[in-house]
């Protein structure tokens, strides 16, 4: 795994913190994110790791009650991700989105991919075509679908929903990519084809990944930041963070001491 | 008592116990679906034996009669249908939009609460109520008189509560993950209920509507209360027939017609003093019956066919 020295800042969490009504979930986080690597969450269930990731896209928006103070600022454009006057819907169309459960929409292969192209009001049947078949290339999934593109998502298996899902997600090209335990709910097999796309993915777009399963941090991530209790009580480089954790809380943690 | 206890052969009386109290509740069932079945085939049956002399043709192509033998219903199944017809195009868009909307972009506050228990209320007000506000409303107020447009516009108000409720209900059935799924690539609100919620929520709706109309198509009450004619021997104009000499009907011209309906035409013939006319009512009875079970099968078809590429 390389790593250069000097890695540019995508995104950064300044002070974040984020209340479901009264309940504060997320207590004071301040976090670097880096320009086209991996960075994984880590945490015991319960931990914020979720609900920090979802801030990203403020998905907490959709429901009402939830409340950001802070910052998450956005480069290279310096942009704050929660302030108020930023529309959701501008910061979803930067910051793409792969779910726990594979969701795709009940519809044909193409009009899954399709859809964030439509929804940006693209219609031109050879533009779409085109965009299409280059997601479902990043997605892994081209040679297994091309010639059914019109078939039904849900005819496929769960593996391949959610390879889908993420050429969904890839067709708008995003500048990151948040990934919710994208593989909870896959078999090994289907695990290993995710976390292979994940490292390939990285070359051309920022990730910011949440898994419960540590082997799986240590294998795709870059940097590695261990939650718990809505506080982030370390981050750092991958290979350290599970070598030599600082935090005697963390070194509890990787080494299954706790969680 | 433990377990342990127990000898083997106790733990059979045991068993055996438990199972006859099975095979009881079983036959009680059985029973009491029966009795419900037997009523319904004894009320169908009985309409179709006394009515089989009427259900030909002539009767479907006639218009009302004072002598029972030459009455048909033709007035009244084409005014249910044109009804009918009335009643969809109002209370579908007006149902779909308000349950859409109370689902997907109303904020959870006492306004919205009030909205919903009165249209839980709405569902239980007596048909003739609504026979009353329509009165006042459509037939005096806005002049809409004793027509087609007055009487479907009734009945929609009747069913609009069961179209809300099951548009809702359709709604509710798509999980959160779709919604968020669509969002999270930077959908509205409204592209995500145009390209998704709706669509998905369409079998539901459907169901509630063709379900809302089977029960508008047998409402008598409100039908008489706005005053529809009971006995009628012409048919509303159709679009561009000649209706005088040199006179076309417009497009829309039949909404604003007088009419009859299937129940009235039924509870007309029920009221009269000859005997003869209770054969009419009877076969007329049994092509409602038909008609509202028909629409019933359609329901069933559409949502079976509809949800087949519907899955999460």
């Amino acid at each position: 795994m390389q790593i250069h020295d000097q890695p540019t800042l995508k995104a950064e969490a300044r002070n974040l913190n984020f209340f479901y009504g009264e309940a504060k979930a997320l207590k004071n986080i301040n976090m670097p994110i880096y320009d086209k690597k991996v960075t994984a969450l880590i945490g015991p269930s319960g931990c914020g790791k979720s609900t920090y990731l979802r801030s990203f896209n403020r998905m907490h928006d959709l429901y009402p009650g939830n409340r950001y103070e802070g910052e998450i600022r956005f480069f290279p454009d310096n942009t704050n991700l929660l302030a108020p006057e930023v529309d959701p819907i501008e910061v979803r169309m930067r910051v793409g989105m792969v779910f726990q459960k594979p969701n795709p929409f009940p519809k044909s292969i193409y009009e899954n991919v399709a859809y964030g192209l439509r929804v940006r009001g693209e219609n031109n049947k050879r533009v779409l075509d085109d965009k299409v078949e280059q997601a479902l290339k990043g997605g892994a999934l081209w040679d297994e679908v091309k010639d059914r593109l019109h078939e039904l998502a849900s005819n496929l298996s769960g593996g391949q929903q959610q390879r889908l899902c993420i050429a969904r997600a890839l067709a708008t090209d995003p500048e990151l990519l948040l990934f919710d335990e994208p593989t909870s709910a896959l078999d090994p097999i289907a695990t290993g084809a995710i976390e292979e796309l994940v490292h390939e993915l990285k070359k051309r777009v920022t990730i910011l990944i949440v898994t419960h399963n540590m082997q799986q941090a240590a294998r795709v991530s870059d940097y590695t930041a261990y939650m718990y209790l809505g506080e982030m009580i370390e981050f750092g480089k991958t290979d350290e963070i599970f070598i030599k954790p600082n935090d005697k809380r963390t070194e509890d943690y990787i080494t299954g001491r706790m969680g | 008592m433990q377990h342990s206890t127990l000898t083997t052969e106790q733990v059979r009386a045991l068993i055996a116990r438990g199972k006859f109290r099975d095979t009881l509740f079983q036959a009680i069932g059985i029973i009491f679906l029966a009795i419900g079945l037997l009523v319904i085939f004894l009320l169908v049956g009985d309409m179709v034996i006394r009515g089989s002399e009427r259900l030909n043709l002539d009767f479907f192509m006639n218009f009302a009669s004072r002598r029972a033998a030459n009455a048909g219903i033709l007035s009244a199944w084409v005014g249910s249908l044109l009804v009918m017809t009335v009643t969809a195009f109002a209370a579908v868009p007006l149902g779909v939009a308000a349950g859409v909307y109370l689902e997907e972009y109303a904020k959870r506050n006492w306004v919205t609460e009030i909205i919903e228990i009165n249209i839980t209320n709405l569902a239980a007000v007596p048909s003739i109520v609504y026979g009353l506000l329509s009165l006042g409303i459509f037939v005096y107020a806005f002049g809409f008189g004793q027509s087609i447009l007055t009487a479907g516009l009734t009945l929609a108000l009747l069913i609009l509560p069961i179209v809300i409720v099951s548009t809702r209900e359709a709604i509710r059935a798509i999980p959160a993950m779709i919604r968020e799924g669509s969002m999270a690539v930077g959908a509205t609100r409204w592209q995500t209920c145009r390209y998704h919620i709706i669509p998905y929520a369409m079998p539901g709706i459907l169901t509630g509507v063709i379900i809302g109309l089977a029960r508008a198509i047998g409402e008598t009450a409100p039908i008489i209360t706005i005053g529809a004619l009971t006995f009628i021997a012409f048919l509303p104009p159709a679009p561009f027939t000649e209706v005088s000499t040199g006179v076309n009907a417009g497009l829309f011209d039949w909404l604003m017609s007088p009419f009859t309906v299937m129940p009235i035409q039924i509870f007309n013939w029920t009221s009269r003093p000859d005997p003869a006319f209770e054969i009419n009512a009877a076969a007329a009875g049994f092509v409602l019956m038909v008609m509202v079970l028909s629409m019933n099968g359609i329901a069933i078809w559409l949502r079976y066919k509809m949800r087949k590429n519907i899955k999460w």
